[in-house]
């Protein structure tokens, strides 16, 4: 379990998370949604220690994040997977060297062990015979996987996704969203999607933060969202003209 | 004001780069990949370099120092000693921070703007350490080696001119290059050149670490880091000059 209390964060004077209270389940996929700009990714960045934040804290279980220097928060970091919007694979390396990095780094085990396990994690993933490949190689949906496997190649108890489908066609996208789904429950981690595509909301969202200007206007489920009278959530959610039909139509039936 | 916070800012940087490196074997790794980029790639156009401009030194030199008075060997000894003291160290570092230079700012700012090193942050890896200390590890023990290979080469492009074009002869430009030898400029030569590495790549890796925003400032993070090395090689060429020779 996650949670934050009372988060600020701004820069050069321009606030940009304002007294964010948050608490993400274990076992479950929480979403993070909002408009771009509306501070989902600098709430990420906090959570995960790469922005410090102004004044708040942020606990991982019991333990204060906010309170440890860069080498306390290293015991951390090895429970912590994350997914980057462009899948932030090393351009050097292969896709192999790429998920069996955490593992060179931060464990003792020896290399058939290490093969093994980058083979399962790739496996796991749906993509083989790509060991060889480097970034440049791979299409979208291929970078998400690889960035994946290196997530949960350490077996974290947490895991952070940064628009896991940015970029990506519908059938790709649930793809990877079923896929973040399915790692969560099976590893029973603490899942942070951060999103703006409503698909997503619906297909994973088990618990769901909007975020608007800074704040976290509202929290629910997927089931609850449609419903909602949060004009600004709603102004968000039926953005689009599909979305405005399907409502439509749905309270015309 | 600025210049203070960057030069803190580079400070604190490097504290970051040389601490102990998270695993022995994967930086030993890393060091051998990198001399390998920084230093055995740069091996063509330091010699490209270094024989033509010993073969010009040896030109310039034998009609200039056209005299009965002036003996030939001067050539040979003045072309040693332009190689050794200025050229092979300072003028190849200054050509190798737009090589190599660029190649690291670019390569490190790429990796930034792409999150690159955020996901080696998120993972707990000093990215600082991970990224830069190889890089700078590689070429000060592998520029020591361009510039030897860059003195000897240069020598010989000066013989070559003197062999094929019969400016001097050949036998009198050897004998000036013999002539009053001081191994101790060699140890001029070659302790700057380690220093003039270290410059290019700390320098280089700090503007590519720091690099923010697009494609744009990387290229110009490139462009800074090989003009502020540049002057900053210059400026030690300066003050090595006084301390050692002087």
């Amino acid at each position: 379990m996650i949670r934050c209390e009372h988060i600020y964060k701004s820069f050069e004077g321009r606030e940009v998370l304002n007294d964010i209270t948050l608490r993400f389940e274990q076992g479950k996929t929480n979403l993070i949604i909002g408009q771009s700009g509306s501070g989902k990714t600098v709430l990420l960045k906090c959570l995960v220690g790469l922005h410090d934040v102004n004044s708040g804290k942020i606990f991982y279980g019991d333990t204060d994040f906010t309170d440890l220097d860069f080498h306390a928060r290293k015991a951390i970091r090895r429970d912590v997977g994350m997914i980057f919007q462009g899948g932030a694979l090393l351009d050097s390396s292969t896709v192999e060297e790429n998920v069996r990095l955490p593992l060179d780094l931060f464990t003792e085990m020896s290399e058939g062990d290490k093969r093994d396990r980058v083979n399962f994690c790739l496996q796991r993933v749906t993509l083989t015979d790509a060991n060889g490949l480097y970034p440049s190689e791979l299409s979208g949906g291929m970078t998400k996987r690889v960035a994946i496997a290196r997530a949960i190649v350490l077996n974290p108890k947490y895991l952070f996704c940064d628009e896991p489908n940015s970029g990506l066609d519908p059938v790709t996208s649930v793809v990877i969203d079923n896929l973040i789904r399915e790692i969560t429950e099976e590893y029973g981690m603490t899942t942070i999607v951060n999103t703006h595509d409503m698909n997503s909301v619906l297909e994973i969202g088990e618990r769901v933060v909007f975020i608007y200007q800074g704040k976290a206007w509202w929290q629910g489920t997927k089931d609850n969202i449609l419903d909602t009278d949060n004009k600004e959530l709603n102004d968000f959610v039926f953005a689009s003209q599909l979305a405005k039909k399907a409502r439509k139509f749905e309270q015309s039936r | 004001m600025k210049f203070f916070d960057l030069l803190g800012q580079y400070f604190i940087l490097m504290g970051k780069v040389f601490s102990r490196p998270e695993k022995r074997r994967i930086f030993s790794r890393r060091l051998w990949f990198e001399m390998e980029a920084l230093g055995l790639n740069s091996i063509g156009i330091t010699a490209i370099i270094s024989i033509f401009m010993g073969a010009v030194v040896t030109l310039q030199m034998a009609i200039n120092l056209e005299s009965p008075f002036i003996p030939q060997s001067l050539v040979g000894f003045a072309t040693r000693e332009t190689m050794i003291l200025e050229f092979s160290s300072t003028v190849v570092a200054l050509i190798l921070a737009g090589k190599v230079g660029s190649n690291i700012a670019s390569e490190i700012g790429t990796m930034r703007i792409t999150e690159q090193i955020d996901a080696l942050e998120v993972m707990g890896v000093n990215s600082a350490n991970y990224l830069i200390l190889p890089k700078i590890v590689a070429a000060v023990l592998f520029f020591p080696f361009l510039t030897i290979m860059s003195i000897i080469i240069g020598t010989a492009g000066g013989w070559l001119v003197a062999a094929f074009t019969g400016v001097i002869n050949p036998e009198n430009y050897v004998r000036g290059l013999m002539m009053d030898f001081r191994s101790f400029s060699i140890t001029y030569s070659l302790i700057k050149s380690s220093v003039f590495a270290f410059i290019i790549t700390s320098i280089s890796g700090f503007f590519g670490y720091y690099a923010n925003g697009n494609s744009l400032e990387v290229g110009r993070a490139s462009t800074r880091a090989v003009v502020i090395s540049s002057v900053c090689i210059l400026i030690f060429n300066l003050v090595l000059t006084q301390l050692m020779l002087i």
